[in-house]
């Protein structure tokens, strides 16, 4: 980071009030928020793609990022979990700055995602595929690996009925030894929030988690979301088209249009607000 | 306790491994082998662990190296050294123990060379993994041109460019390391395998290489997923080095010189060869390729001076059978018996 982006982003965060959010749930009122965005912005040569975003995620919120299409919703999560660093702004995570972090630390401090086009590994086997996303709460080295020393032994079984658990959320235990490559599409997109799960994190970004899933499927996609939330207690936030599911579930929708947040609020107040109508439908022809 | 499919898998590998040596241990004893493949009894031990090694970087890693041999010489020449060092300077009589310690030591010294370019290269993605590693194995070959050392009452001296060494000469630049005694033996290149099957295949089924798989198969999602993507590299990387080294000892120590020209870029194609003939990610192919390739030219020794023709011939008959539907779905069946049901939905959605 140069000198200069440095002051600047130095003096944005001091000088300016937090953003206002009136949209965390009552109950995370009295914890850490889980996300703090404050005046969030990345450049690509000129181009704004994301400009002066501020957000805050509750503890136990789901959050909604809607917007049309290029609105930059992927880039605010691509920006969250440090695949680009920001020109413009911090994030807090659970209270901690995460300045200059890159994304391996931005995930051991809480952030796991899903990715819009399905990225699995996709040799591998459905339950390693989750043991991935358990790699850094198990704690042998390569050493105790290769000569499997007990220590081996045991947090590979660990691994196994974590991983088993995990996979139960979704019903998918019995595809624990599929190639995760071969399963249908429905089932890719669960196993990467099950992987992003296993990471144990308190923010888990979902991107567009019910793209390319039917009516039924979607309704039973919901479910989980609460359940998820519910059982582990942790933040959601998701990038989603589907309005039914955004509207059901979602406690805070903030919604993106060119890069700015041009609304925040609860599913009926963003329903009825005419900006967020007209940056979907275009404006009313007047007379 | 039911036993893991890849821990049963394992054992049979070692279980064949085990019987094919016995067999030829017991050909050898009885004097049924032929001469000329009793003698490559040892260099077929020690591509097997080199085709298995680059198999770790270039299948298991998805990194492309092309200077495998390389560590192979970096290896070859400190086990030539150590041995002669050894047997001159701490007065090991016992062969077995400076034949171990000489592999040791090229694996150590491969593994340094190894951590030497990963740390730069290892940081970069694509291709530039498989430039340097082609520019080191040509530039240790170079320095080796022009590296002397020798042995004066157990102290080594070494020298760059300049053959006036006290001493007896262990290093004679272009003509190579002198090997104080062939030490290598087959039972010993036997060992060196169970060794390296027995690294690689404990650490795909640990925690690290289930690491290395996931970012050879994504890098962007390994990372999300807080997977440190160089450190990964770099132990697959390393351990391949390591392995490398280990068998270049052995390599050396089984002539009675060492010359550069040994470990040319021919010799990190050859290795590359079995390991892509054997099928890139593909142990077990990689050892049968390795043998099978190994044992050809002294079959077809009238046609020896076409071996790369050879070569050649086969590798792209082999490329066009594995890409052949029919062969691939033959190969399919009696490689995988039991696929399981997603597998099949699949294979019927994608048609």
């Amino acid at each position: 980071m140069s000198e200069n982006t440095r002051k600047k982003r130095m003096l944005d965060t001091k000088m300016v009030p937090a953003p206002s959010h009136g949209i965390i749930p009552e109950r995370d009122y009295y914890s850490t928020p889980v996300l703090e965005a404050r005046h969030l912005g990345i450049e690509f040569g000129g181009l704004k793609a994301v400009d002066d975003f501020n957000l805050i995620i509750g503890k136990t919120e789901i959050a909604g990022l809607i917007g049309p299409n290029g609105a930059g919703k992927t880039t605010v999560f691509n920006l969250l979990t440090k695949v680009y660093q920001p020109t413009m702004g911090t994030i807090m995570v659970n209270g901690k700055d995460t300045a200059g972090m890159n994304t391996v630390q931005a995930n051991k401090l809480g952030i796991a995602r899903t990715f819009q086009n399905i990225r699995l590994f996709d040799n591998m086997t459905v339950e390693d595929n989750v043991r991935i996303g358990l790699h850094n709460q198990v704690k042998y080295g390569m050493f105790t690996g290769i000569f499997r020393l007990p220590a081996y032994w045991k947090q590979e079984k660990a691994q196994h009925e974590k991983a088993l658990e995990l996979l139960s959320i979704f019903d998918m235990q019995d595809l624990a030894g599929a190639q995760a490559g071969s399963l249908p599409y429905g089932a890719q997109r669960r196993l990467e929030i099950v992987r992003a799960l296993a990471t144990n994190p308190s923010l888990l970004l979902l991107d567009e988690p019910a793209a390319g899933m039917n009516p039924h499927e979607t309704e039973e996609l919901m479910r989980n979301i609460i359940k998820i939330r519910d059982q582990f207690q942790i933040a959601i936030m998701l990038i989603e088209h589907d309005m039914n599911l955004v509207m059901g579930i979602c406690e805070g929708i903030c919604v993106l249009n060119y890069g700015r947040i041009i609304a925040k609020g609860t599913a009926d107040e963003i329903q009825a607000n005419p900006t967020v109508i007209e940056a979907y439908l275009g404006k009313k022809k007047e007379g | 306790m039911k036993l893991k499919k890849s821990t049963v898998n394992n054992i049979i590998a070692y279980g064949i491994v085990i019987v094919a040596f016995i067999v030829c241990q017991l050909s050898l004893n009885a004097g049924t082998m032929s001469r000329s493949l009793k003698g490559q009894m040892i260099p077929i031990c020690v591509y097997i662990v080199m085709a298995v090694s680059l198999n770790l970087v270039v299948g298991i890693s998805g990194e492309l190296s092309l200077g495998h041999a390389g560590f192979m010489s970096v290896g070859a020449y400190s086990g030539a050294i150590i041995s002669a060092w050894l047997l001159e300077g701490l007065h090991i009589e016992s062969a077995i123990v400076r034949l171990i310690l000489s592999m040791l030591s090229g694996g150590v010294f491969a593994g340094l060379a190894g951590v030497l370019i990963g740390v730069p290269v290892l940081r970069l993605r694509g291709d530039y993994l498989a430039i340097v590693t082609l520019a080191f194995g040509e530039i240790i070959r170079s320095v080796m041109n022009c590296l002397y050392f020798s042995i004066d009452s157990g102290r080594l001296h070494v020298s760059f460019n300049n053959p006036s060494l006290p001493g007896k000469l262990l290093v004679n630049g272009p003509a190579g390391a002198k090997v104080v005694e062939k030490l290598a033996t087959f039972p010993m290149g036997f060992a060196l395998i169970l060794f390296t099957l027995f690294v690689v295949l404990n650490m795909i089924n640990s925690r690290s290489g289930r690491a290395i798989m996931a970012t050879r198969d994504n890098r962007i999602a390994a990372e999300a997923m807080g997977i440190n993507v160089t450190k990964y590299k770099m132990m697959a990387f390393v351990t391949a080095a390591v392995l490398a080294g280990m068998a270049g000892a052995l390599y050396g120590l089984s002539f009675s010189t060492v010359d550069p020209a040994k470990f040319k870029f021919d010799t990190s194609i050859l290795v590359l060869v079995f390991v892509v003939l054997g099928g890139i990610g593909n142990i077990w192919g990689s050892i049968i390729a390795a043998t099978l390739l190994t044992v050809l030219p002294e079959l077809l020794r009238a046609f020896s001076d076409y071996r790369m023709l050879v070569y050649a011939i086969v590798l792209i008959l082999v490329m066009l059978a594995t890409n052949n539907p029919i062969i691939r779905s033959l190969f399919d069946r009696l490689i995988r018996p039991r696929r399981t049901a997603a597998n099949t939905q699949r294979g019927g959605a994608s048609e």
